[in-house]
């Protein structure tokens, strides 16, 4: 025997346990969460630059500093999020210019932006301990 | 301009951070002397007026998308703009007094 609907235990809606942001909004976010990384790095940046024209003893400090742990954990995140916002960054250039709107083109090239961060911010840390 | 800042930041940031990997750790001497190459020293303003230009537009967005009450977006966008110039105020400067000092 059926059940009068009203009884039916149904998921709510939006059914939040289980809802997934599709990828594309989910890369559209993080454009912006990265944007706003990348303007705190730019303090980080400006900081560098300055200890160096204040002389040898600020830099080494600014260097023991960036150097930590919580400093790294740091400049790692700059650095995905630069790679990210960058990537993600020509692929909106791109749509300005009328080219890869098709549904399946955007989930292709936001597999490519985020593949590709994530192999350019292991590089860039490699040849950064390499060169040291 | 928040293209255009865009367009000239995809050579600017892919040179910058080559650089920091590959001076980012080094000593003072060899940092200033990096800094004192014409070159680089005129590729770090032009990335400083990009990169604080290109944040304050794109911070300005944000603001405007996600702080409603007037007075409190006002502030935000007010002390963005201002930090914003200062803080390229004082990168310049840093790169000029190593790139021009004695």
């Amino acid at each position: 025997m059926r059940q009068p609907i009203m009884d039916r235990t149904r998921p709510l809606s939006p059914h939040l346990q289980v809802y997934r942001l599709p990828l594309p909004a989910l890369l559209s976010i993080s454009h912006r969460a990265t944007g706003v990384v990348l303007a705190a790095g730019s303090l980080l940046f400006t900081y560098w630059l300055a200890a160096v024209a204040a002389g040898p003893e600020a830099l080494a400090h600014a260097q023991a500093l960036l150097g930590s742990i919580p400093g790294r954990v740091l400049l790692f995140a700059i650095t995905f999020s630069l790679f990210y916002h960058l990537g993600n960054g020509i692929r909106h250039l791109f749509w300005d210019a009328g080219i890869g709107f098709e549904l399946s083109t955007v989930h292709k090239s936001g597999i490519v932006v985020v593949v590709a961060s994530v192999i350019l911010t292991g590089v860039a840390w490699a040849l950064g301990y390499v060169m040291r | 301009m928040q293209r255009i800042t865009a367009i000239a930041l995809v050579p600017l940031t892919v040179w910058l951070v080559a650089s920091l990997v590959a001076v980012g750790a080094a000593d003072h001497a060899r940092t200033v002397d990096w800094i004192r190459s014409p070159a680089v020293a005129i590729a770090l303003l032009l990335t400083i007026a990009a990169l604080f230009h290109h944040a304050q537009l794109g911070l300005q967005v944000v603001i405007e998308d996600y702080v409603h009450p007037e007075g409190a977006k006002l502030a935000a966008l007010i002390a963005t703009k201002l930090l914003a110039v200062a803080l390229a105020t004082i990168a310049a400067f840093s790169v000029l007094k190593v790139a021009l000092g004695s």
